[in-house]
């Protein structure tokens, strides 16, 4: 059995936290079975807006929502959500500190045969520089569900970013996340391979293989991409002085920036980022992108190999 | 509960604060925010809009969003005047550490429900809201916003619009303040809306218009949006740009500039003439 994508916890998680009693509402841009808050919708009806093919008014629409006390999510596809409405995002969910949750579904490049124009590889870059916006990519199925109880938890603007594949399941099923904090989940002394959302499977499977190699490799999660568990990076690369970040985003100004950002300032050590060159996604399986734009785990090994020989 | 004289001098005070606390600042929006002060003036001080200078957060309060957030003045100018805060800090309008920024700041002032001040997005907002509040069919809590007439350029505007009157919402009055003018030049040359409360009813919109200086008029017409319960309502105010300054008035050059202090003198001194003295 094929793990469950990261977009499978959405509507899930919605209808749990309404049964638990928390004021969750919904805005979705005509893509709620793509996204699964159709879920949400059949079993909240009265708590479930869907404004049609209108990103910008979904964006808005939740910040009311938010603005008259609702614990507002909002679902669309990842490159709409956060390139065609940044200026809702901007200037009403984050310059007004609102309670609006963007868990947009089909990031990066294993929306797979879509192509280019559906796949978001830019996000991260854009909502991380956001005053007040929190940042997360988790890794799997759980770590997803975990991850959206933690923004509708934690008060003001969350991304809380969703894939459409999956290829490896990471965590236990009753996974707790913490927001702002990084996981180690395999310790090691010779590199550190910092990773997030479907890259943590790869980055396990590129310590194994590391291993074999008699190179120890100290793999974490890097989840909460704002705020960035500092002391934990910082930690693992004293120890280890080198790093590999491995994310399914472009290079520039996602995870890997964020990582290279504050070790640069704490902690300067040689560092590799796998990533999406400075180039748009294209058609194809999601498996067969990840070969074609370099992100799987043996192009992982091949950058720390680079780095401790 | 509505005196149309005491609205007027509310008014009155309002737009020498306007041009005031524009004129200290320096820069600001005087043409949009004279526009609509007869508007902002019936809604908060001619019993229509229900609210409690008090306590800012009363839950059973109706709500005001100001879409067109470069009219900041002409807001802060009614919740000065309301008590929200004390008239002192009209004087540090756009200054560092001021509790009023150029554009309305939900975070820094006490009043102001949501920030605003890129157009287009505040009709959105206001029909998430009107959709938030009404969770139960007694909810009699309605949501106001102001727009711009320039503003309706904006896509957006169309996408609420057809939101709110997908879902019905009754509690929600939108209020174009029709002045004709952006900064540009004439909205119907930079980019013709043509006939705007037209475009609301093939929305799905019940519409009015109204003489947007008529304080008795733009009374009844808001009183009359805010009881009609079936979906939502838009009064389209046919206002004058700058409303209340002679040189203002009607320019597209004023809709972003600050007066000079001679310029401040003489619309001083009109405005105390035109609205009676009072003061």
């Amino acid at each position: 059995m094929s793990p469950k994508a990261t977009r499978e916890a959405f509507g899930e998680t919605l209808v749990e936290l309404a049964r638990e009693g928390v004021d969750v509402v919904a805005v979705e841009a005509d893509l709620s079975k793509s996204t699964t808050t159709a879920k949400f919708g059949d079993a909240y009806p009265e708590r479930f807006f869907n404004v049609g093919i209108a990103e910008q008014n979904m964006i808005d629409v939740a910040a009311g929502l938010a603005v008259a006390g609702r614990v507002a999510f909002t679902g669309s596809f990842a490159v709409f959500a956060t390139g065609r409405a940044y200026d809702q995002v901007r200037n009403t969910v984050c310059y007004s500190g609102l309670d609006v949750k963007l868990a947009p579904t089909h990031s990066g490049i294993t929306v797979g045969p879509d192509g280019g124009s559906h796949q978001m590889i830019e996000d991260l870059a854009l909502m991380r520089v956001l005053p007040g916006m929190r940042v997360l990519v988790p890794a799997d199925f759980a770590a997803a569900k975990s991850a959206l109880r933690a923004a509708a938890a934690t008060p003001g603007p969350f991304y809380v970013r969703l894939g459409r594949s999956s290829f490896a399941d990471v965590y236990d099923a009753d996974f707790v996340f913490e927001v702002g904090r990084a996981y180690v989940l395999r310790e090691g002394s010779d590199v550190t391979l910092a990773a997030c959302g479907i890259m943590v499977a790869e980055a396990l499977k590129a310590a194994d293989i590391l291993a074999e190699a008699n190179v120890s490799a100290e793999v974490i999660d890097v989840a909460s991409v704002k705020p960035l568990d500092v002391d934990t990076l910082v930690a693992s690369v004293a120890k280890t002085g080198r790093i590999v970040t491995c994310e399914e985003h472009s290079v520039l100004g996602g995870m890997g920036s964020a990582v290279s950002e504050v070790l640069s300032e704490a902690c300067p050590v040689p560092t590799r980022r796998i990533g999406v060159a400075d180039v748009f996604g294209t058609s194809g399986e999601p498996a067969e992108l990840m070969e074609h734009f370099g992100l799987t785990a043996r192009h992982i090994v091949e950058a720390a190999t680079e780095l401790v020989r | 509960m509505f005196d149309a004289s005491v609205v007027a001098s509310k008014a009155a005070r309002m737009r020498r604060d306007i041009v005031e606390m524009i004129a200290a600042a320096g820069s600001g929006h005087p043409g949009g925010s004279l526009s609509a002060a007869d508007i902002v003036a019936t809604l908060y001080f001619g019993g229509v809009l229900r609210h409690d200078p008090a306590n800012p957060e009363w839950p059973e309060r109706d709500r005001f969003v100001l879409s067109k957030g470069h009219a900041a003045p002409v807001l802060y100018a009614a919740l000065a005047e309301a008590g929200y805060f004390g008239r002192d800090h009209l004087a540090t309008l756009r200054k560092l550490g001021s509790i009023l920024q150029g554009h309305p700041d939900s975070k820094k002032t006490p009043g102001v429900e949501v920030s605003t001040g890129s157009l287009g997005q505040g009709l959105s907002i206001a029909a998430g809201l009107a959709a938030g509040l009404r969770q139960n069919p007694d909810d009699d809590r309605a949501v106001f916003c102001l727009l711009g007439d320039g503003e309706l350029q904006e896509g957006q505007v169309w996408e609420a619009a057809m939101f709110a009157a997908h879902h019905g919402l009754g509690n929600l009055v939108a209020i174009v303040d029709d002045n004709g003018l952006q900064i540009d030049g004439a909205c119907s040359e930079v980019m013709c809306l043509g006939h705007i409360a037209a475009k609301f009813v093939a929305f799905g919109w019940k519409a009015a218009e109204v003489d947007g200086h008529d304080i008795p008029a733009l009374h009844d017409a808001l009183a009359a949006a805010k009881s009609h319960s079936e979906g939502p309502t838009v009064v389209v105010a046919h206002t004058i740009k700058g409303k209340g300054v002679s040189f203002m008035e009607n320019e597209a050059g004023w809709h972003g500039k600050a007066p000079s202090a001679d310029e401040l003198a003489t619309a001083l001194a009109e405005l105390a003439l035109s609205e009676g003295g009072v003061r």
